[in-house]
């Protein structure tokens, strides 16, 4: 089971373990959210920090390094030409016939998976009964799939494309139903974008799946093993369930570049997820400002809403912690579970073989039978298990991750505006002082020039505030917001699995009721 | 027709226990199941009636009810411990009039070491869990230790039962010692050096063994046991060795649920949303739902994993049985040749004869009643294996069932809720 691992803290960077890489490829493709994000919540979805190509003379900070979606890394070795240039080949539409043949069609998944993807389509079936006035008076109506994922390309050039269906009513879009072609780093730039024009004004945008660079790699380089169909089926999952989230926010629902991801057939390549252009540096640089500022502000916080909210969601986000621990554990020993049911199915359908009395034979090989099917459920639970509770505990420790960023953000408004006060005041001293002085004749010049910027900063001021109290404001309602959609979300989801529980138990029954007039008839 | 009373633990060992009486009789009736046809009678009865677990050494109370006249009283009591009941096994074993009789096999050693190190290892880390937590795993460890206890109990009895139920046996003179000596035995374990010979022994017999299994059988009977026996000692060692992991699998899963549901309780009395109410009800459902689980997978341990294990054991006893009476056979055979070498030479002919004659009696006295307790054997098994898995049938019905119930209720009041 691939663990979905929260981003260590910064300055826990482990170089080595991208030396293999090859030179050429460009491995910042990072989705760091924004500019201006803060170091003490990072973006989730995986930031690169570590400089490993060796044609870079790029900076080395040490921030943190995760699993890296290789699949973006070498795409882009195809295209090192410019970092600059903004158009690659266009996504694919999902036309008819595309004109790439999938390397392995989609039968790469199991069919036992496909049919047991209950998870994200079935998690958000509530989005049809929501109705969200906020919008644009729509009824909020609109059902995103993510389904189809096709290997495109070769070797270590090659890269899944994920189909992107959307169903709505909604007038802002053009039509009613509509599909395109996505890959993964497509998905992380548009959450790049959302990031970069949203979180600094205190709106929780949802982040990304991470990337993970064994995962895919194992997928390029052709293994079609159950690790890496269940690697894709569970990225596949992720996806769809990151883009409902999104969807689900009135105001991110407006953006002109969410629409686009939907609705466009073509999608200009994300350009600014590259750490290596000049966007990316910056937030390199940012960030590492950032984690020394976080460090030395110390606000004044004249509204215990948000002390307290803080504390909340700190406690929230370590129990959560502790709960997906327990879960991935369970996973584990169901899987184990499952494992040594099969093995004890083959061992007892032996022990049948050799047993000499008739009878008893065959019911040994009706137990064997019993416990093969029974290892089957195991397997299904586990997958339950794993999509609805494991990955419903994983997306929020990242969404707290991401509020707990939102709250920074407004720590940091202030702080600006607290310095655009500090800036302001020295500049009336230093007008003060001036009128004070008798030196007539430069004094007027200076004079002016100090009162142009003291209304600068007069202004810079007033917009501090309005700016800190606009993101106070919006802070209160995302906090509002999420904490509803998080109660609905657990108990849906909680809901639905403790279905999946009833299921398996039916089934024993089944099971065990079909075994046990065999066991009976020994004589 | 149970050929034991019903094994009445002291009162100290139902303390602990997670649901009442239910758990303790399906535990007899599993091991005791596992020799159903054991004829009983009031001429003899031998259960344990009491065990105590002392620091390292185990405690049981062997009690005797029997009309026959050997005994000085037809009720009494004896405290007896583990190695006791091994130098009764081994005195069987020695025996070489019991030499065409499966013997019983030994229980096993009383083994609490991994239960007792994970109570250690709770204690020590008490200070970094919740005190609901450690409460919590203190009981489930605790009812670990009470069930291994309680395994280990119904394995030394079984063993006395199959030796009072077998017409030959009950009148061993040792056997009567043991029951109704009422002073320790003094039976100290081996020491270093019986336990070395023993380990010759054993290799001797098992080279031996390849060497006599060589010898083909005439009676076809035999033959075929043989051949049998080999091959389903094996596959009922895999059987026993895949079952045990499996049950354990099981009790990993059920003590995830333990902590998932620990961890939803935390969740539901922290939480400033409306969803505390929500979280403390699954927390609960977890709670239950994980004593049903832990009671499959205890269920399991005992219809099969036991049963799997008693059958390997005497499976074991079955060719041990057999490899006595083709060693018999093979003296046989030397001693016809001797005595046909004595002939020709004439010399020591008598010796010889009688010599002869006495490995004929015993190889034909072997072959008559091992024949007769390999089909008592195969009796005994399918009848064992029938019961335990009709019971371990009913049992995993009945808990699916307990557990469909809870989470259809659970479900019922949560969707009531929302």
């Amino acid at each position: 089971m691939a663990a979905e691992r929260e981003p260590p803290p910064l300055g826990d960077g482990k170089p080595t373990d991208f030396e293999e890489l090859e030179d050429g490829e460009d491995l910042f493709t990072s989705t760091v959210s924004t500019l201006e994000s803060s170091p003490s919540s990072p973006d989730p979805a995986s930031f690169l920090g570590e400089d490993i190509s060796t044609n870079s003379n790029g900076p080395k900070p040490a921030e943190v390094v995760l699993d890296d979606d290789r699949e973006d890394l070498f795409a882009e070795a195809t295209e090192e030409v410019s970092l600059d240039s903004p158009e690659r080949e266009p996504i694919l539409s999902s036309e008819p016939s595309p004109a790439v043949t999938p390397v392995t069609p989609t039968t790469l998944i199991a069919p036992r998976i496909e049919s047991k993807s209950m998870s994200a389509p079935v998690i958000f079936d509530r989005s049809r009964d929501e109705i969200e006035e906020e919008a644009n008076g729509d009824v909020f109506d609109i059902e995103i799939g993510v389904s189809d994922p096709e290997k495109v390309g070769d070797g270590m050039n090659a890269y899944m494309a994920y189909r992107v269906t959307t169903k709505t009513s909604l007038s802002m879009f053009s039509k009613s139903e509509f599909s395109v072609k996505r890959r993964f780093s497509d998905f992380l730039g548009l959450h790049s974008k959302l990031a970069s024009k949203y979180l600094h004004v205190g709106y929780i945008v949802p982040p990304a799946p991470e990337k993970s660079i064994v995962g895919m790699t194992k997928v390029k380089v052709g293994k079609e093993d159950s690790s890496s169909t269940e690697f894709v089926e569970k990225r596949r999952a992720a996806l769809e369930r990151y883009l409902q989230r999104t969807v689900k926010h009135p105001t991110l629902l407006q953006d002109p570049d969410l629409r686009q991801f939907l609705e466009s057939s073509e999608l200009p390549r994300a350009v600014n997820t590259q750490a290596l252009s000049g966007a990316g540096i910056l937030r390199m640089v940012n960030k590492a400002a950032d984690a020394v500022n976080k460090m030395t502000i110390k606000m004044n916080e004249s509204d215990a809403w948000f002390e307290e909210k803080q504390q909340q969601f700190e406690n929230l986000d370590q129990q959560l912690r502790k709960l997906h621990a327990s879960v991935e554990a369970l996973v584990c020993h169901r899987k184990e579970l499952s494992a040594n049911t099969a093995a004890f199915a083959k061992s007892a359908a032996m022990l049948g073989n050799s047993e000499d009395h008739t009878a008893l034979s065959r019911a040994l090989s009706q137990l064997a039978e019993v416990e093969e099917k029974i290892d089957q459920l195991h397997q299904e639970q586990a997958f339950a298990d794993f999509y609805m509770f494991s990955e419903l505990l994983s997306d929020y420790i990242r969404l707290i991750a991401a509020v707990k960023g939102v709250f920074d953000h407004r720590v940091k408004c202030w702080q600006k505006w607290e310095d655009a006060q500090i800036t302001l005041l020295k500049k009336r001293e230093t007008e003060a002082k001036m009128m004070v002085a008798n030196k007539p004749d430069k004094i007027q010049q200076a004079k002016n020039e100090i009162r142009e910027e003291i209304e600068e900063w007069e202004a810079k001021v007033q917009q501090g505030e309005r700016d800190f109290e606009q993101i106070s404001k919006t802070i209160r309602k995302e906090v509002g917001r999420f904490e509803k959609e998080r109660v609905k979300d657990f108990k849906t989801v909680i809901i639905k699995y403790l279905e999946s529980l009833v299921q398996t138990q039916q089934q024993l029954i089944k099971y065990w009721e079909a075994f046990l007039p065999e066991a009976k008839a020994i004589a | 027709v149970r050929a034991c009373a019903g094994s009445r633990l002291g009162a100290a060992m139902m303390e602990g226990l997670d649901d009442g009486p239910d758990f303790l009789s399906e535990e007899d009736r599993g091991l005791k199941a596992i020799n159903v046809d054991l004829q009983s009678d009031a001429a003899l009865q031998v259960d344990i009636s009491d065990a105590l677990s002392e620091r390292d050494k185990v405690k049981f109370t062997v009690h005797t009810k029997s009309s026959l006249p050997n005994f000085k009283q037809n009720e009494f009591s004896v405290v007896r411990q583990h190695e006791e009941f091994i130098w009764l096994h081994d005195s069987f074993i020695e025996n070489e009039d019991y030499a065409g009789y499966i013997i019983p096999p030994a229980p096993p050693r009383p083994d609490f070491d991994a239960s007792r190190e994970k109570l250690q290892k709770l204690g020590e880390g008490e200070g970094s869990m919740t005190k609901e937590e450690f409460t919590k795993m203190k009981q489930e460890l605790e009812a670990e230790y009470l069930a291994i206890f309680k395994k280990t109990v119904a394995m030394h009895e079984v063993f006395l039962c199959r030796v009072a139920a077998h017409p030959i046996l009950r009148k061993d003179l040792n056997f009567h010692v043991f029951l109704e000596y009422n002073q320790d035995l003094s039976v100290r374990g081996k020491n270093k050096k019986e336990k070395l010979e023993d380990f010759f022994k054993n290799m001797v017999k098992s080279a031996d063994g390849v060497i006599v299994s060589g010898v083909k059988d005439v009676d076809d009977f035999f033959e075929h046991e043989r051949t049998f026996l080999l091959e389903y000692h094996n596959r009922v060692k895999d059987a026993s060795a895949k079952s045990d992991r499996m049950t354990r699998s099981h009790k990993s899963a059920a003590d995830d649920y333990n902590r998932i549901g620990s961890s939803l309780y935390a969740l539901g009395t922290q939480d400033s949303t409306d969803i505390c109410k929500f979280f403390l009800k699954v927390s609960e459902l977890f709670d239950k739902t994980r004593k049903i689980e832990a009671r499959v997978s205890a269920d399991e341990d005992l219809k099969l994993s036991d049963l799997l294990k008693y059958y390997l054991r005497e499976s074991q006893a079955a060719k041990d049985l057999l490899y006595r009476r083709s060693r018999s056979l093979v003296d046989y055979e030397n001693a016809n040749k001797a005595l046909d070498k004595a002939r020709a030479k004439n010399k020591d002919v008598l010796q010889a004869e009688t010599s002869q004659q006495l490995c004929c009696q015993k190889f034909e006295k072997i072959s008559e009643s091992a024949k007769q307790e390999l089909i008592d054997f195969k009796t005994r098994r399918v009848a064992a294996f029938r019961k335990n898995l009709v019971e371990l049938a009913e049992l995993e019905l009945k808990h699916a069932k307990g557990n469909l119930q809870l989470l259809q209720n659970c479900l019922a009041v949560l969707n009531g809720d929302t």
